[in-house]
Formats: structure tokens, sequence, C-alpha cells
């Protein structure tokens, strides 16, 4: 118990601050403002404008942004499909793979393109030195910044009057990549290397064990993926235990860095988006909602984790401790912390297995995807997604007071309702839709790794994951079959648009209107009333939407393994 | 399409940055100024490589400590977890018969709680570590099949301790290999 409240205690201590200087510096960024680091990075900036031909002064309407965003999205998948299947010919192939299968080829593809990092195969003996750092850990980078991107389009519709414009997606783009994501990379990749991350071009050292066995030791330009996996909110491991691996995760303290990285960039961006709307208030209002939210997950697992399990007990394992899936070097309190973080994030990057976390644990984390990962959700995604939260949450004051509901000075109509609720019910649908096929056809059934309740968590999971973009995985379903690859990518690329689409159309609608005065009948949108408004809206559709397929997966397996009963 | 156009250029431009330049300006600082740990923290006995520090191996000699359960036997190129359900009843069973087999050889009664991390598997199937119970446990085997005073060997392990990092992550644990190896340098 001391430990979960220090170890959360320290994380917070460590995030917040660095969080909130990390706000102020994006805030500048994106206005297109001289921060400390323009000197050495506004030459490589303009270089990039140069000789990719971009008008950095260009404007864009939400139709072209939003047409930006799907070309340069599926051109990324297509070229790492590429690499992925020419591998066997590309040079940096120490190992000398041969190319991927083709469906497991598309769904890295679209996986990593659409920054969810879901992972079919097993980096250790399916992808190559170039695939890993020319094709995957491009698209880290790429992924996340595309989400960045959208997310401060969308805020800066927010602060636009009778406007037709949001901005250039290309600039927003290359500047969240060269100030924010690259510069953090750089320090974070070097410090996990001091840690014992291992960073080299060699092919995978074979050693003789003092009792005479064989053991091969894999190798890889590790930490330089490590770290933007964790800072894009990506999560896809260079190694197939991602980061339970001690090469990708070796010391309390790559954790414990590792764990602050994957929360750092979007806690900061809801803070930017205060600055940006000219109201910090506003911003620290939202990160508010995430945090209590984030309170209510990591309380229901610490409290499930940390009672142990009465078979494991029974078995004859002391306290009953799950220790099963987690490592010595972590230890119970940091893989929960950890779990808690990467599915509201939509990291997906685990320390430990969730396929063997206790039922509670599981459901916090199927509700932290399912509910969109708006508990501060990935970079720039999560901010999205949120604000649907808070359009639909208005709404429902709005009503309740009378008034037609408004926002930051712009009135929300109908188009605004209509995008924020796609954004908030598609994903639910391809999800729940996709579990249901895959529980009824034999495809789908034949990849179970467990049987009973814990088998329909093991689906649900998978496409809440893919429809959340996450990444993460009940790994023991076994996903790497046709079946699985192809509807999975599809829910991926689906759920991905779903998100970023209707936040340009808000951002584009707020944009183009005038924006009224706040009066004394004005809802405050920045107390702790909106915090408990908007909190009770996000927790309310989680329980409508999913409660039936909880109550019969993780709910009922808690039951079970309380109850001793047969599983 | 002009947007298709600088997609491709931006990729172009960006793979050439983050997915050259930069992974090898990290290579280059890492195995600078830390070529050890960014080697894979290779241990050598008289210039033999045995293993990494890092990645845990198999143990079955009395005379050694052991390590933790592996799905994957510490085949260090098939990482990963058992991922088994926690109510899994093939699962139960399995771990009835590890606690079974943990009793057996290290003297406990029938019924004795046998620390978890010895009967349940890790996440990577490589944790290099075991806790300190789990190391104390053992002592009585490895200095009975070595010939040597348990209080040696018992010494050495709590020589060996380190953790929780910051009181909070991890637990108080020692490293397999490397107390294996301090072992044969005593006896």
């Amino acid at each position: 118990m001391t430990k979960a409240v220090l170890s959360t205690i320290e994380l917070l201590v460590l995030l917040l601050p660095a969080a909130a200087l990390l706000a102020v510096y994006m805030a500048r960024v994106f206005r297109g403002e001289r921060t400390f680091l323009s000197r050495a990075l506004r030459p490589i900036e303009k270089l990039i404008y140069r000789l990719c031909r971009i008008d950095e002064g260009g404007e864009m309407s939400a139709k072209s942004y939003g047409l930006c965003v799907v070309a340069f999205t599926l051109v990324g998948c297509l070229a790492l499909f590429l690499i992925q299947m020419l591998q066997g010919i590309l040079p940096l192939n120490p190992q000398g793979l041969r190319g991927v299968r083709w469906d497991t080829a598309i769904n890295t593809a679209i996986s990593f393109g659409t920054n969810t990092n879901w992972q079919a195969y097993a980096g250790e003996t399916t992808m190559s030195v170039l695939t890993q750092m020319l094709g995957l850990a491009v698209q880290n980078f790429l992924s996340a910044a595309v989400g960045m991107a959208v997310a401060i389009a969308m805020v800066r519709g927010f602060t636009r009057r009778e406007s037709a414009t949001i901005g250039s997606f290309w600039v927003d783009l290359v500047r969240s990549v060269v100030y924010v994501l690259l510069p953090l990379a750089l320090v974070l990749s070097v410090v996990l290397v001091s840690q014992g991350v291992v960073q080299t071009l060699r092919a995978p050292v074979e050693v003789r064990t003092i009792e005479g066995a064989t053991q091969v030791i894999p190798m890889g330009p590790v930490a330089s993926q490590e770290a933007i996996k964790e800072l894009g909110t990506n999560g896809g491991g260079y190694y197939n235990a991602n980061s339970a691996h001690p090469f990708e995760n070796p010391s309390g303290l790559s954790n414990l860095l590792e764990n602050l990285a994957l929360l750092l960039v979007p806690t900061a961006l809801v803070l930017t988006f205060g600055s940006l709307v000219g109201n910090r208030r506003q911003g620290r209002a939202l990160l508010a909602a995430m945090l209590v939210l984030f309170a209510l997950g990591l309380g229901l697992s610490f409290w499930a984790e940390l009672s142990g399990s009465p078979r494991l007990s029974e078995a004859g394992v002391a306290s009953g401790e799950n220790l099963e899936g987690k490592e010595m070097r972590i230890g119970i309190p940091a893989s929960v912390l950890w779990a808690q973080s990467t599915t509201a994030t939509s990291t997906g990057a685990v320390n430990s297995s969730h396929d063997s976390a206790l039922p509670l644990s599981g459901l916090a984390q199927l509700f932290n995807m399912g509910i969109g990962e708006v508990v501060l959700g990935g970079a720039g995604v999560g901010l999205v997604g949120m604000l649907f939260y808070v359009v639909l949450a208005m709404f429902i004051a709005g009503l309740m007071i009378g008034r037609t509901p408004e926002f930051l000075g712009k009135k929300l109509g109908a188009r605004e309702m209509v995008m924020a609720v796609v954004g908030i019910l598609l994903p639910p649908v391809l999800l729940l839709g996709g579990s249901a096929i895959a529980l009824v056809v034999p495809a789908g059934l034949a990849g179970l790794g467990n049987p009973s309740a814990h088998g329909l968590s093991e689906i649900l999971y998978a496409y809440t994951s893919a429809a959340a973009n996450n990444g993460s995985a009940m790994a023991g379903l076994s996903v790497d079959t046709p079946f699985y690859n192809l509807t999975l990518g599809l829910v991926m690329l689906i759920g991905r648009f779903a998100t970023l689409l209707p936040g340009l159309a808000i951002g584009a609608a707020v944009a183009r209107k005038k924006t009224v005065p706040s009066s004394i009948a004005t809802f405050p949108t920045t107390g702790p009333l909106f915090v408990v408004v908007l909190v009770g809206v996000i927790l309310l559709v989680g329980a409508l939407t999913y409660f039936p397929a909880f109550s019969l997966g993780p709910i009922l397996e808690h039951l079970l393994l309380q109850a001793g009963g047969a599983a | 399409m002009k947007e298709v156009r600088t997609a491709l250029l931006v990729l172009l431009v960006f793979t050439l940055l983050l997915g050259l330049a930069y992974p090898l300006l990290v290579t280059g600082v890492g195995q600078l100024a830390f070529p050890r740990r960014a080697n894979g923290s290779l241990v050598a006995v008289e210039d033999r490589v045995v293993g990494s520090a890092l990645i845990g191996q198999s143990f079955t000699s009395a005379r050694y400590f052991h390590g933790r359960p592996s799905f994957s036997d510490y085949d260090a190129m098939a990482s990963g977890a058992s991922n088994l359900g926690p109510t899994n009843p093939a699962y139960l069973l399995d771990v009835r018969d590890r606690v079974d087999a943990i009793r057996r050889e290290d003297g406990l009664p029938a019924g004795a709680p046998v620390p978890a991390d010895l009967a349940l598997a890790s996440g990577s199937g490589l944790d290099p570590e075991i806790s300190l119970e789990g190391a104390l446990l053992q002592v009585g085997r490895v200095a009975a099949a070595r010939g040597v005073d348990a209080s040696v060997v018992r010494e050495l392990v709590m020589r060996s301790a380190i953790g929780p990092f910051l009181g909070a992550f991890g637990e108080r644990r020692v490293n397999v290999l490397l107390l294996n190896l301090a072992l044969d340098g005593v006896s």
C-alpha cells in the first residue's frame, strides 16, 4: 500500500511541473513564437519547409487540413507496408529475416500509421533493424505529430472569429516533430542507454552460460525507439515483451522515466489548450476532470491487485501475490500504475502482462480505452476526445438551464453536436460489433488463449484497444491470423479517423462563428461544477455503453475468482 | 494531387531525419558514453561472455540459485509472458506443481507458502532477478550442494540485495546470474 501511494506521488511530483513547463513551451511553438531552442531548431524547420515546398504562412480550411491528414496517414501506412514486404532484400538485416507476411504487414502498417502500435508480431524474429528504425520508429514520431497537429488545429478554431481556416497541417506537423518530440526523444534515449537499454546495430550475440547452455541475446537500436515509443504515446515494443523486457526497461529509474514520458505530452497539451485559448484555468479544469477519472481507475486497480488472488493463496503462493506476468525490478504497484497510465493515454506499451492481471484491473483498463482514452489520452487525440465530451456536457447543461449551449464564447449548434456524438459513439459501435463477430465465428474463437469469461475479455480487449488506437493487448489471444489482422486493421483505421476528422470539423465550425462575450447567465467552465458535470457525463456514457459487455467479462471473472468456482 | 506530393516529400525528409540521423546520433553518443550498457551489459568470466546482467538465464543445478519460471524457458529470442488468466484452471494446476517442486527442492514443510516470484512466471520470460526472500529460501540447498557454510552463502545474498528504487519501484531483490558468479568466486 505504501509503495502504491509513494510511486503515484513520485510520478505526479515529476509529471505536473514538467507538463506545466512543456505546456508553456508548446504554446509558444504553436503560436510560432521564439523559444530557447529556436536558435538551433529554426534552421532545421526552415530547411524542411524548403525541401518539401511548404508555405509557412499557408492557411487551410478544415477540408484541406483533413485531406492532408488522411493523405499523410495513408502514405505513411503504404510506405511502412512496402518496407516490411521488402525487408528481405533491403540492407540492415543482420539476421537475414524474410519479408513480413502480407496480412501481418497490413496490420502493422495501419497500426503504426494510426498511432495504435498494436503488434501481431514478435519483434525479435520478425522485423529487421531497417524496418524497426526507418519504418516503425519514424511512424512513432509522425503518427504522434499528426494527433498533436489536429488537436492544435481544433483548439485554434476556438480562438478565431469568423475565420474560414484553422492553420496549416504541414506547419503544425513539422513543429510538433522538430520542437517537441525530437528534442525530448534525444534526451530520453541517452538517459535510457545509461540505464542499460541497448543501442547498437549489431546482430544478436550468442553466449554460453555457466551451466553450459547456449543463449542468443537480441540487440538493436532500442533506446532511440523506446524513447519516442513512450513520448509519442505509441507503445510498439522493439521486442515482444515490450517494456517488460529488461533491454527496453532495465531499472526502477528507467521505469519511472518511461512512465513519465508516456504521460507527459498528453498532459502538457491539455494545459497548452488553456494557454492558447487565453484562459489557463480552462486547461486546468479539463486536467482536473482527467485526474479524477485517472484516480478512480487507479484506485480500483490498486485495490484489486494489492488484495491478491485467493486462488493463488490456495495454491500455496505467499499472500496470493499476483506476480504472474510482472517483473521484479518493477513490482506490483509500479506495474499497476503503468497499466493505468498506458490505457488512460493511447500508449499501449506494457511493462507487465495485462492478460494475467486480476479481473478488476482489467476492467479499469477496458474502461479507460472504451471511453475513448480521454483520461489524458493520446498525444493530441486525447484532448480532441475530451473536447467531444465537453461539447456533449455543455449541451446537456444547456438543456438543464434552458440556454443555447456555449463553450469559450462559441455557441454550440447542431453541427458541433453531431460531430461530437460521432466521435464519441463510432468507436464503441466498432469495437462492440467487432467483438460480437469475433465471438461467433470460428476464426475468432480459434485465437482464444484462455477459457470462459476471461476469453471474452481477451476478445473485447483486442477490439477496444484497436478502436481506441491504444495497442496494448491481453496477449494470450493469438491475433497473427488473416481474420484478426484484417478486422483489427480496419477497426484501427476507422477508429483513428473517427477521432481526427470530427475534431477538425468542430474546430472549423467554431472558427466560423462570432465570439459572444460571457454574461452572468453563462455556465462557467472553469469551476468545480463544470468538472463534476464533465466527469459525470463521461462515466454515464461509459457505463451505459459497456455495462452488459463488462458484466460478462471482467465482472463475472472477478466473481468466479472470489467464489473459487470453476472458470 | 498536391497533398499527396507534399505528403511523400515530408515522409521522405523525416525518414532521413528520424529514421537515420536520429538513431545513428543516439547510437554514436551511447557507444561513446556508455559502451558496456549500449551493447547489452554483457558479463564475461576470464574473457568468455557468459550472458547479460540484464537477461535472465536458466539455472537447474542445485549448486546455483534458480531464477523465476519462464514461459519461454529463457529463450532470449522469444521474450514474453505466459498470458494465462487468473482463473485459468490449467494455469492454477501448473502453479500448484511449481509450488510443490520448490517445497521439495528446498525442504519446506507441506503447506508452507512459497514466495510468489519463484512460483509465477515473469512478464518478459527473461527476468534476471528474484526476490530477497526467494533467494534466502534457496540458501540451505545451495550451501549443502557446495559443502560450504550456509552463513557464507547467506552473507553473499544479503550483500547482493538491491531496491526498491525511491522506496516504491521494484521489490527488494537479487540478480541471479551475478549472485551465482559471486558464489563461484568464493567456492
